[in-house]
């Protein structure tokens, strides 16, 4: 039995301890939110946060997350009320087909949470691991800059 | 097909002793530290039916200990850890440098030095800064200790020196002293994130007062089955003066320590040109 916190809520997972973190998420909790891309640590969308820092869900076996804590896309907001990452990817057009916005999502909220820098530079560092065939990214990084801005307002 | 878990049984000690007897035990089982090339292996399905030894518990193999003369690096220590420790950042800059160029913030939040030496890929890109900080490597076993010097550890391709049964349990760098007049680390890959090396070189150099070479430390990745030094170019600059005779003249003996190949990454001739052209930027002080 493995116990851990997802979006601040307490999870029993009872199953083989070698079931990968994305496959709990998935069909287990029902979180379908984080998406599998390659499946080999490549692309990034399964990207999870794992006690506050970027990991991709599909590397993770889940008996390595007992009494940690994990975020998912779900946790930043819902459709009624939607986070400030979520809404300014809306506004500017960070996403096309969107399998890889969870991760891009949950990866820039953990540069925006320590701090990181709003310039085009920094973002695309911190977003390096986060693969998009869509967007050419500009809309993303654009997206991240104006949502750095907005929570630097509150 | 990817891996069952069901058919994995997991192993999850709570000490280094538990951890070691597990594997006294069963030599044949898979130690799992960050799970970065692990996993992949096993979601490719390549791993059915192995035990696994999961190391994460065993948090004082994590830590990073900064002694007088030098600092004792964890095998659990993560490529994240190596970069934030500030006395790694302050001494062992090539190595903060190869960390942050493995994979992505994803990959350094859970790769572990320990692992990455263990899993002894020809392209690992923290191995040329460690071949030229020359660490001692401390392993355990059920059985006791000893230290395997970093120029010792690797067998081949994916193969280590280790012992079944063996684990990594720290790294220790000795501080250098004098520090160097000039340090390299460089990574020529596709993509500054996400690629693996074509080339991958570091470089230590220390001048005397003369401007003579007093000590040349060069050692480059992914050209060879292992890491290489390169022994011969360093043993001929040894008190010499870095003019362009002698530097065209280790340029040529470059190619006495490394033995690149074609693949899917790059070329043979690709991988040596772009090697030279690293080490005589380096010697040439560009």
């Amino acid at each position: 039995m493995i116990a851990f916190k997802v979006n601040g809520k307490k999870r029993v997972f009872k199953g083989a301890p070698f079931t990968r973190l994305i496959d709990v998420l998935r069909e287990h909790l029902r979180l379908t939110g984080t998406k599998e891309g390659c499946g080999e640590g490549e692309c990034g969308a399964c990207t999870v946060l794992l006690d506050g820092e970027p990991v991709n869900s599909c590397l993770v076996p889940v008996c390595q997350v007992e009494g940690r804590t994990v975020e998912t896309v779900e946790g930043l907001g819902s459709p009624e009320k939607l986070g400030v990452l979520q809404r300014c990817f809306l506004e500017r057009g960070g996403a096309q087909c969107g399998i890889c916005t969870p991760g891009m999502l949950m990866t820039a909220q953990a540069h925006l949470r320590r701090g990181g820098k709003s310039d085009d530079a920094s973002i695309r560092q911190a977003l390096a691991g986060n693969l998009c065939r869509c967007t050419g990214y500009r809309h993303i990084v654009e997206a991240v800059a104006e949502a750095a801005r907005a929570e630097g307002k509150r | 097909m990817r891996g069952d878990p069901g058919a994995t049984t997991v192993l999850r000690p709570a000490t280094p002793r538990q951890a070691l007897d597990a594997l006294r035990r069963e030599p044949r089982a898979l130690p799992l530290a960050g799970g970065t090339d692990l996993m992949v292996s096993w979601n490719a399905g390549l791993l059915g039916g192995r035990t696994v030894v999961d190391l994460s518990r065993l948090r004082s193999w994590a830590a990073i200990r900064s002694g007088r003369e030098s600092v004792v690096v964890g095998a659990l220590a993560t490529h994240a850890a190596l970069q934030e420790s500030a006395v790694v950042r302050r001494e062992f800059p090539l190595l903060v440098a190869a960390c942050a160029t493995i994979g992505a913030v994803q990959i350094q939040n859970r790769g572990t030095i320990g692992g990455n030496i263990a899993n002894a890929s020809p392209a690992g890109d923290t191995f040329p800064a460690l071949a030229v900080y020359e660490p001692l490597i401390q392993a355990v076993s059920a059985s006791g200790r000893r230290l395997i010097a970093f120029s010792e550890i690797f067998a081949g391709v994916k193969k280590t020196t280790l012992c079944p049964g063996e684990l990594i349990e720290s790294l220790e760098l000795p501080f250098l002293r004098p520090k160097p007049s000039r340090q390299l680390f460089r990574k020529v890959g596709t993509r500054a994130a996400q690629a693996i090396s074509k080339t991958v070189a570091a470089g230590l150099l220390w001048l005397d007062k003369k401007g003579t070479v007093a000590e040349l430390r060069f050692a480059l990745g992914s050209v060879a089955p292992t890491v290489r030094r390169l022994s011969a170019a360093e043993r001929f600059l040894a008190g010499k003066r870095l003019d362009a005779d002698s530097i065209a003249e280790a340029c040529r003996l470059l190619e006495k320590d490394i033995s690149p190949i074609d693949d899917i990454r790059s070329t043979r001739h690709y991988r040596l040109e772009v090697s030279k052209n690293l080490l005589r930027q380096f010697l040439e002080g560009r």
